[in-house]
């Protein structure tokens, strides 16, 4: 992987156009499938710019690449799917405007799972993201792309978005980093939305101190998001802090995972600068129904917007009930219409008490928990996905698949921070290491990778 | 029990045209979907519903004009359009 400071040390002495030119050659070559579009021309002359002096910025000079479903000015933005794979945005999102104005080289946009409904990238109308460690496995979803860029040296940080562990699932299956902001951190401006009240846009990258930069960036106020906390961020060094660590013990995996999750405790029992502790969380019994049931009614909500009349695809025009259902038939895959299909009747007459107001109940419960958690510890950690990484085809059956979500999507419910970081391989796969923190504690949660990140290189703990 | 006209009216509602095919396939796929979901019956009527999960309350800004998109802009990626406007399907048979 290539990290900003590698980076910017070798366009010190080569020219930042060769080395987008290497990178695009690169990305050319490639089998991992990771974009959808690439931005070729746009890329060499931002780095042209870069090159004369006229690129300024904390990403100056920077390939950063984007998720699909974020909104790109003039660069199709298709959110991985048929009903928009023409679609051309006339307005960047928020967190766009912000890397331009940083002077970043945006070089492409990612493939995902389409609407980001998914934990695998097999639901792309684009084809599957493979995983940069093994080809036939998957490379997470529903950011596969995002991930798979940073870990085959496709871009050096990219965005992603997690709505349920979007961000943090291919950063642990691809060994990088992501992380996925408190709500309301980052602006929605602009991203298209799959279930408002759980996403966050956020950082991937190749180091925690990369990862920090990017967040640095896109963080901040925004009107134009009725959500936006009004908070921007930034990182600061805690080097002396001791960390209060909470193990919680309703998420684990299988053996395989554990192996090496129970390697990691036992260095962190062995440090001098922290405690752990383990925590249990009752509520987390619930969590993963309650997650679904809230995301596929605002999935029903929002995605009743793609109705082949003011973008997307469209057919011969015909009664609207007629129109409406053969357009978005057409246009919609499998895994969307499911979504939408079951929040619509989770929301319909007669139902929404038994399932939609029950589900906000648990968010409640969870919210208590992680409350209560943080009274007592700084951070609380977990294996970020209870396996590695899948065979491609492997998660046949939705059900199966919504389970391997099951460390993740509490954490969404709750609206706090989250990280994913590599902890290390099991037979040559990645395995991540998550780490969760109180409402708007991201500078507590990098410090800790950060001291973690130092322990497993000195202890070499991580090498594959 | 999920039935076929159970997944047919939920896909009327959707607004989504379902194959036969596909009609067999989610019937069994929304059952045990829908099974899992249960497990949401075991929590107590009591607890407050949470809506929002950070604490905001209404932001007001100043009610003027600002910059919107022209109408090219609005209209660049509609596929039916006349005279400057979208032109939409039949509201009336």
């Amino acid at each position: 992987m290539i990290g900003v400071a590698e980076w910017k040390e070798r366009v010190e002495s080569e020219k930042c156009y060769d080395l987008v030119s290497e990178m695009l050659e690169r990305i050319e070559r490639s089998r991992l499938n990771a974009y959808i579009t690439v931005i070729e021309n746009e890329a060499l002359r931002k780095a042209e710019e870069y090159d004369k002096g006229e690129l300024k910025g904390k990403l100056a000079g920077i390939p950063v690449a984007i998720k699909d479903n974020i909104t790109t000015k003039g660069i199709r933005t298709t959110c991985a799917s048929r009903i928009l794979h023409d679609y051309v945005p006339p307005f960047d999102a928020h967190v766009v405007e912000r890397l331009k104005a940083e002077g970043a080289i945006i070089i492409g946009k990612t493939n995902m799972d389409e609407f980001a409904m998914g934990t695998t990238t097999e639901t792309s109308f684009f084809g599957v993201v493979r995983n940069p460690y093994d080809e036939d496995r998957v490379a997470g979803g529903s950011s596969g792309g995002s991930g798979a860029v940073v870990a085959g040296e496709e871009a050096v940080m990219s965005l992603g978005s997690d709505t349920g562990g979007s961000i943090r699932c291919p950063a642990s299956f691809c060994g990088v980093y992501g992380l996925k902001p408190t709500y309301g951190l980052v602006s929605r401006y602009g991203l298209i939305p799959y279930a408002n009240s759980l996403e966050q846009i956020g950082p991937m990258a190749s180091s925690v101190e990369d990862l920090a930069l990017l967040l640095e960036v896109i963080a901040g106020k925004d009107a134009r998001d009725s959500t936006n906390a009004g908070r921007s961020f930034e990182f600061k060094g805690q080097t002396e802090k001791k960390f209060k660590i909470g193990v919680v013990k309703e998420m684990g995996g299988n053996d395989e995972v554990m192996g090496r999750f129970s390697e990691v405790l036992e260095m962190l029992n062995g440090l001098t600068d922290g405690e752990v502790v383990e925590v249990s969380m009752p509520s987390f019994r619930y969590a993963l129904a309650a997650y679904y049931v809230i995301a596929m009614s605002e999935a029903s909500s929002n995605l009743a917007r793609y109705d082949g009349v003011r973008y997307g695809l469209a057919s011969e025009l015909d009664s609207w009930s007629r129109y409406f259902s053969k357009v978005r038939a057409e246009g919609f895959g499998e895994e969307v219409k499911r979504r939408i299909m079951l929040g619509s009747y989770a929301l319909s007459a007669g139902y929404y008490g038994k399932y939609y107001l029950k589900a906000l109940k648990v968010r409640t419960l969870v919210r208590r928990d992680f409350q209560k958690a943080f009274s007592q510890v700084d951070v609380l950690i977990s294996p970020t996905m209870p396996s590695l990484p899948f065979r491609i085809g492997e998660l046949a059956d939705p059900l199966t698949m919504y389970k391997a979500d099951v460390n993740t999507v509490a954490i969404n419910l709750a609206g706090i921070p989250a990280l994913s970081m590599p902890a290390g391989f099991v037979k040559g796969l990645p395995v991540g290491l998550q780490i969760m923190g109180d409402y708007f504690s991201e500078n507590t949660i990098l410090n800790f990778a950060l001291m973690l990140e130092k322990r497993f290189s000195e202890t070499g703990l991580i090498e594959d | 029990m999920i039935t076929r006209d159970d997944v047919l009216h939920i896909a009327n509602l959707a607004k989504i045209q379902l194959s036969d095919e596909e009609v067999e396939k989610f019937k069994d796929e929304f059952q045990s979907i829908l099974d899992y979901f249960d497990i949401l019956d075991e929590v107590e009527e009591e607890i407050e519903p949470t809506f929002t999960v950070i604490q905001l309350r209404n932001v007001f800004r100043e009610d003027a004009p600002g910059e919107c998109l022209s109408r090219e802009e609005a209209m660049m990626n509609a596929k039916h359009v006349e005279n400057g406007y979208f032109k939409g399907p039949k509201v009336v048979e």
